[in-house]
């Protein structure tokens, strides 16, 4: 029978990426000098099933570069080895390159040989071993074809305490030889009544006449009950020369290397999201659970179709029926979404050591502080939010958190506290990223933005506009262009991404206090709850999570500014009014702001008033995709379609609240231009 | 049909078992560490147990042992799955009451012959 063993890889890739972060961050841990050893017990599992598996599946590089890493993890859960930081650096050095192996070998690309075999050499070093004493078996024995063998074989009394079984091994030894010929020892056989069934009192001499079979291959078949039994095996060979033989089992005949089995086949998916998901049996449970609901109510339903006569009393049962239709859909749908739900400790994990290797390239004291790690969102938008995160920790490090002197004179702790949170608010996961730095500089921005022409000089903002120039195209503040930050990539790309996703980031900051930087998130990409507004025939969707609130406008409270431009007033607080019948160039019922209504929504902390004609309703609707189906289209996130068949389109706020800037600033050149 | 316990933390090492072994016809079940193993094994009889010995909770020594003290399980073959370099968890196995073991690695027809070897 051949299996194919591919089928398992990608579970056996996952939990070898999962164990990979469990030895990470059990060895910065160890770093920070919290010897523990059911700490290093842990580590050392995960080493032990990478080995395992690897082995199992086929990947025997990593398997051999495992082999030394378990070496040295297994000396020191014995206590035979300190822990020392060195030691910890190279098993920290050594899970990046087992890291980087399974990738290559995931993604069917090159493993880097010289990496491999240079912490491999520097494994070994720690390890006192030479490659040359790698402890290669001698010489297989010479075995001749004998004439056949004679085994004695004389279990200890316990011998079945273990599950082992007599029958089994002389069944074993027939099947060695084409003849046997077996002889009972009953001599130590107790009488009757003082025999236990429990113990075993015979031994046995088994000829195996004409086989040929080397005396290992015999050994074999005794391995586990070697030290359970005296065993003896003498060859019947005319010049019985090789009496070595026949001593007693002495040697551990370690069983031989199964053959090395087929290349290591190359996966064919190359991307490093990966397709699978590892869903916990209850959730799977739940879902089963609703569907037998579901299947209820429609029996229940289906009922009314076949009665003959309708009345009242059937359609308030039918209407019932339909709610309870309406629940359990409702219920089904997030017990679905809930399989797609991973805690965000997936992307948390890798943190730790990131931040414990920047701040020793900037020799900076930081501390890194992650709290709501069991906090779920979605896995498409986990494996996204990955590199934004990196990118935003990377800046708080790099810019954000002062050099310990810097730190020290302004009064401050020495050490430099990075807070990595993450937690649900409304229908949103809002994920933060706090440092105690210095803050961002106001006046360096707003000199940067001016020599980059993102802004004109004589423009007034407010200071959180000002923090915001940094998430702008072709903004980047460093001076001096770090290894770390600069790399090609901007904090534009960091907003483009998270919003990409559906979500927003924003940063707040205070001078010599430190910034905040806020990304909120959707809870899934897949289904969003959605304000139906009405503007002429069109019907369009906000997202229920950015509105503020919805008001009849007062006419009093409007305020036209300068360059074609109109602001709200509410509560002290003055709003841009955004009509959206301008922007996607459709005719409204009424251009009259007092005969429709306005919707206040907020992204990025930025608000804005949507002037509509109606509002028509809410209700949860499935985002369908306008890059992949059409192009994608600046202030729209996606389109959907309504209950009645008709398609309509969803509004990004953030997007729509950038166009209208583009459009006001536009507007101010031009009516500069007349001026001029 | 013979019935297999397989224990082991890793979830591809437990598929690759429970495929190979349902494949040649044995009924199988499947248990995360010694003590979810434990559990399972106290509730229901198997003809044989195959295990991991390194495990979180309860690791496969530990577990051979309280199974073995089990009056059900006096003579059930159990089956630890270790690497070549543990010559002393072999030992320490076997002492806890393990019948043999299989050496990892392993593919999944020697994993076939030496189940079919043990239970006939």
């Amino acid at each position: 029978m051949s299996i194919d063993l591919e089928q398992f890889h990608e579970t056996f890739f996952e939990e070898s990426f999962e164990g990979l972060d469990i030895m990470e961050s059990g060895l910065l841990e160890l770093e920070h000098g919290e010897v523990d050893l059911e700490n290093i017990n842990t580590i050392f599992r995960s080493a032990h099933s990478i080995k395992g598996g690897s082995g199992t599946f086929g990947f025997t590089a990593v398997a051999e570069f495992t082999h030394d890493m378990e070496t040295l993890l297994d000396q020191m859960r014995n206590g035979e080895r300190q822990v020392t930081v060195p030691v910890v650096e190279t098993l920290l050095g050594s899970v990046d390159v087992l890291r980087s192996m399974l990738n290559a070998i995931r993604d069917g690309s090159e493993i880097d040989v010289n990496n491999v075999s240079q912490m491999t050499a520097s494994i070994k070093g720690i390890l006192g071993v030479e490659d040359a004493a790698s402890g290669t078996p001698e010489v297989e024995k010479l075995s001749q074809a004998a004439k056949g063998w004679v085994v004695h074989f004389r279990p200890y009394v316990d011998i079945l305490k273990t599950g082992n079984d007599s029958v089994r091994l002389l069944r074993e030894l027939n099947s060695l030889a084409d003849q046997i010929e077996v002889t009972v020892d009953n001599e130590s056989l107790p009488p009757l009544t003082e025999l236990e069934p429990e113990e075993c009192y015979q031994s046995w001499s088994i000829k195996l006449i004409d086989a040929e079979v080397s005396e290992d291959e015999i050994r074999e078949v005794f391995a586990w009950v070697d030290d359970e039994c005296d065993l003896k095996i003498e060859a019947m060979v005319e010049d019985s020369r090789d009496s070595a033989a026949g001593s007693l089992g002495e040697d551990q005949s370690e069983e031989k290397n199964p053959e090395k089995r087929s290349t290591e086949k190359r996966a064919s998916k190359s991307s490093t999201e990966s397709s699978s998901i590892r869903v916990n049996i209850s959730k799977v449970d739940e879902l089963i659970n609703m569907v037998g609901e579901l299947v209820i109510t429609q029996s229940m339903l289906s009922r009314f179709g076949e009665s003959e006569d309708f009345n009242d009393s059937t359609i308030e049962r039918l209407k019932d029926g339909l709610a309870q239709l309406e629940g359990h859909t409702r219920e089904l749908q997030e017990s679905v979404m809930r399989i797609r739900m991973m805690p965000i400790s997936f992307a948390f994990q890798r943190f730790p050591r990131l931040v414990y290797d920047l701040s020793a390239s900037f020799d900076k004291k930081i501390e890194l502080v992650m709290t709501g790690e069991t906090t779920e969102l979605d896995k498409t938008v986990l494996e996204k939010i990955g590199d934004p995160l990196v990118h935003l920790v990377r800046n708080s490090l790099d810019h954000g958190i002062e050099s310990p002197a810097e730190r020290v004179k302004a009064g401050k702790p020495e050490t430099g506290v990075i807070n990595l949170s993450a937690y649900h608010q409304g229908g949103n996961i809002v994920i933060q990223i706090k440092d105690d730095g210095a803050g961002l500089n106001k006046n360096k921005i707003f000199t940067k933005a001016k020599e980059k022409g993102l802004v004109t000089s004589d423009e007034r903002m407010t200071d959180d506009q000002i923090y915001d120039l940094i998430f702008r195209p072709g903004f980047s503040t460093a001076d001096v262009v770090s290894d770390i930050s600069g790399r090609g990539v901007g904090m534009d790309v960091v907003r483009r991404n998270i919003r990409e996703l559906g979500g927003a980031v924003e940063v707040k900051s205070t001078p010599g206090e430190g910034s905040v930087f806020t990304i909120r998130l959707p809870l899934t990409l897949a289904i969003l709850d959605g304000q139906l507004v009405g503007i002429g025939d069109e019907t369009y969707i906000l997202p229920v999570i950015s509105i503020i609130e919805s008001l009849q406008v007062k006419s009093e409270n409007i305020n036209a500014v300068a360059g074609n431009a109109e602001v709200y007033r509410l509560r002290e607080e003055y709003i841009p009014i955004v009509r959206l019948y301008q922007i996607f160039d459709i005719k409204p019922v009424s251009t009259e702001l007092d005969s429709g209504l306005l919707v206040v929504v907020e992204a990025e902390g930025k608000k804005i008033a949507i002037y509509v004609d109606d509002l028509l309703g809410q209700q949860q609707v499935v985002i369908k995709s306008l890059e992949t189906n059409f192009r994608k289209i600046e202030g729209l996130s996606g389109a959907t379609i309504l209950g009645d068949g008709t398609v309509a389109l969803i509004i990004d706020i953030a997007g729509l609240i950038d166009l209208y800037q583009k459009d006001m600033a536009s507007n101010v050149v031009s009516i500069k231009g007349a001026a001029a | 049909m013979a019935t297999i316990l397989a224990v082991d933390d890793s979830a591809s090492m437990r598929q690759m078992v429970s495929f190979t072994l349902k494949g040649a016809g044995f009924q199988v079940t499947e248990a995360v560490d010694g003590q979810d193993a434990l559990n399972k094994a106290k509730s229901q009889q198997f003809d044989l147990v195959i295990t991991d010995v390194n495990m979180p909770v309860m690791d496969g020594i530990t577990f051979i042992k309280n199974l073995r003290g089990e009056a059900n399980y006096k003579f059930t073959p159990m089956l630890m799955l270790t690497t070549e370099s543990a010559a002393d968890k072999k030992s320490e196995g076997k002492a806890a009451g393990a019948t043999g073991w299989i050496v990892k690695p392993f593919n999944p027809d020697q994993l076939l012959n030496t189940v079919k070897k043990v239970l006939g």
